[in-house]
């Protein structure tokens, strides 16, 4: 800990604090260099999503030492998240799914979805003839698997998708999360988009009623019971498939091309979003427009206040978010596997925090 | 800060000028009604969870009424749940863990008090109880990489080839299954049956193991005829506490048990059970339909546990009537 002197310094003060009575507080920290700008001891608490947490923790922490204000973040859940915003009893939430309309006229005074950083999911699979070939699939063809219409590795469609590889004439086995989360999200909203008969049958949201498989308990879960079932198939969080280097599978976007998950073509699905100057950043970016897109991508977003009602704490954390959105942070997010922002969308981001 | 020792208070007691009658009966006012309130902290603790748990669920009990306990959907997207899936779950994973700790844990609990050599008693009885000491999520972990594995590859075909002829070893073997979380419970159940069916057990007298040993019985049959059933109730009772724990494990079941909402025929096929369906939704619950719905769940787990103790309960009085160790303690 010796690389964070202001925690180190605040860390002093409470120790001298514990020794020496109470005539010294923990206000010490405030003569931490940098802290000018702020008032010591300044600290925001908030709530939410487990995906971005990493990433968080890292900002909060580094901001810290740059500023002086502490960050306290509970990765309880995006759900929990918007409930504690909800009732106010965090000064910001995170979530990975947007707040419904209801749920948004349900705040008092008004609220923004601020979009922090990219996420992807992948579909994941466990062929060992296959070797280091991805396999290859379109959004419709992905529904069906996981609607339990397609149950055979050999069925045409799939080798139609994938000329040339030696599919094996075995059964699927699908692997979903049987916790709600971020990342059954955003991949049931992405089959949603493309299949009807999905969208009718199960529609999206944390936790769905799944037609066929079997439910894993998080990302190590759903990886576990692929990686030892011959012919299944899953879907993880773009992250947690890098840093243990799973197969996933390329997609076909709307533009009709297949395409493997990148942090670039996240990126790009960000830029084949539709903004419009007003918006709430409530966008949905899977299978989102532009040659170069990855299909199932999406933001997670922090919940914060704006409008009328603006307290202090309001102000600190919209100082977080600007600090957010310069390149040093958001190269910090592309070191852990994250996806930057595109630069039109910090832009954006900018003027509405400004303008708001 | 001075301790105060027993050798203290023996120096202070006998002192003339305090007399020490009145001092007493003074401070055993004060020790009673602190005991008074602290035995009133459980009902009432009792009773808020109780309140909190109808609070939560009145939406859904509002809307799905006693329909909840019998239908078998569970759809978070069109707010449809019904929870009989992970009653059923809940009851034969226990049922099923039952059925492997209890012979199991209580040939231990013979073994060690009976027959077994006096130095390796207390060896074996404490690495027993130190599996009671593992966290439920280690033995999850332990389930997916070790138990799984083993049990997909050799125990389920072996049990398919031999009883297939049974309905319940049937189907395809995917691993996670309501028979693997019931040999993980089985396993987490087995030391809290063991030791207090050993506890139990050593209170025996042993004058009725002489009496039957006189009578010409072996050593095998004093065990069987005598002092197991004059143990009876208290070995009733150890199994009670590990049908409680069963009932209520969430971690280790979730990550073995395939987190299915569906009834099957089959303990190969993937179940669910309520404390694992809570577990699991409950962060990322968002709307107020599904929230409610799982605090319904909440509370029928408590119902069924309740129901399940009395039940058992009501069978110990019934066997226990007479004798025997333990009967009174229950």
């Amino acid at each position: 800990m010796s690389s964070h002197p202001l925690r180190s310094a605040w860390l002093l003060g409470l120790a001298l604090a514990a020794c020496g009575g109470a005539d010294r507080g923990p206000a010490s920290s405030g003569h931490a260099p940098g802290a000018a700008s702020h008032p010591a001891g300044v600290a925001l608490t908030g709530a939410g999503a487990t995906f971005p947490n990493p990433i968080y923790s890292k900002w909060f922490d580094a901001y810290a030492r740059e500023t002086g204000v502490r960050i306290n973040y509970q990765s309880i859940g995006s759900g929990g998240g918007i409930r504690q915003f909800m009732e106010g009893t965090v000064d910001f939430g995170a979530t990975d799914g947007p707040m419904t309309d209801q749920q948004v006229d349900a705040v008092q005074g008004e609220v923004l979805h601020v979009p922090t950083v990219l996420g992807a999911v992948v579909a994941t699979y466990n062929l060992p003839a296959l070797g280091r070939t991805p396999l290859r699939f379109d959004g419709l063809t992905l529904a069906d698997i996981f609607l339990g219409r397609i149950t055979r590795w050999d069925d045409p469609r799939i080798l139609q998708l994938n000329p040339g590889v030696k599919l094996p004439a075995e059964d699927i086995l699908v692997v979903h999360r049987s916790d709600g989360s971020g990342t059954t999200y955003v991949f049931t909203d992405y089959l949603s988009k493309v299949s009807p008969e999905w969208k009718r049958r199960v529609g999206h949201a944390t936790s769905v009623e799944w037609p066929v498989g079997l439910g894993g308990k998080g990302n190590e879960g759903v990886t576990q019971q692929v990686k030892q079932s011959d012919g299944s198939i899953g879907y993880v969080e773009y992250v947690y498939a890098r840093s243990n280097d799973l197969p996933a599978a390329d997609i076909r976007n709307a533009a009709g091309a297949f395409i493997a998950p990148t942090l670039k073509a996240v990126r790009a699905a960000a830029e084949g979003g539709s903004f419009p100057p007003e918006t709430d950043f409530r966008v949905s970016i899977t299978n989102a427009a532009g040659a170069e897109s990855y299909p199932i991508a999406s933001f997670t977003w922090l919940l914060i206040h704006t409008g009328d009602r603006r307290t202090p704490k309001d102000e600190t954390i919209r100082a977080f978010l600007a600090w957010m959105l310069e390149p040093g942070p958001q190269r910090m997010a592309a070191d852990l596997h994250y996806g930057p922002l595109p630069v039109m969308l910090i832009e954006l981001i900018r003027r509405r925090l400004g303008a708001s | 800060m001075t301790a105060l020792t027993e050798r203290d208070v023996a120096r202070e007691a006998p002192a003339p000028d305090q007399p020490s009658l009145e001092r007493s009966s003074y401070s055993d006012q004060v020790f009673k009604g602190l005991l008074t309130l602290a035995a009133l902290v459980i009902p009432v603790l009792l009773s808020f969870l109780v309140f909190e748990l109808w609070e939560g669920a009145r939406l859904a009990i509002a809307k799905f009424g006693l329909d909840f306990v019998t239908t078998s959907v569970w759809d978070p997207v069109a707010e449809q749940f019904g929870a009989f899936p992970l009653i059923f779950g809940t009851l034969i994973s226990s049922l099923i863990a039952l059925v492997i700790a209890v012979p199991l844990s209580l040939g231990v609990a013979i073994y060690l008090t009976e027959f077994a050599p006096k130095v390796i008693r207390q060896p074996v009885a404490f690495l027993i109880s130190l599996l009671a000491a593992i966290p439920s999520v280690v033995y999850g972990l332990w389930g997916i990489f070790v138990l799984i594995p083993i049990l997909r590859k050799s125990v389920f075909p072996l049990l398919r080839d031999v009883f297939g002829f049974l309905p319940l070893f049937q189907g395809p073997i995917y691993g996670p299954s309501m028979l693997a979380a019931g040999i993980i419970l089985a396993i987490m159940v087995m030391p809290f049956v063991m030791s207090v069916s050993r506890e139990v057990l050593t209170a025996v007298p042993n004058t009725q193991r002489e009496a039957s040993l006189a009578l010409g019985a072996t050593r095998w049959e004093a065990v069987i005829t005598t002092v197991v059933p004059y143990a009876r109730s208290g070995i009733m009772g150890a199994v009670i506490l590990g049908l409680g724990r069963a009932l209520g494990e969430t971690m280790a079941v979730t990550m073995l048990i395939g987190n299915r909402h569906e009834i099957a025929a089959s303990l190969f096929a993937p179940g669910y059970t309520m404390a694992a369906a809570i577990a699991n939704e409950f962060t990322e619950a968002v709307g107020d339909m599904h929230l409610s719905a799982l605090a319904y769940v909440a509370f029928l787990l408590f119902v069924v546990t309740v129901l399940v103790n009395a039940g058992a309960r009501l069978l110990i009085w019934r066997v226990a009537r007479g004798s025997g160790v333990g009967s009174k303690a229950l």
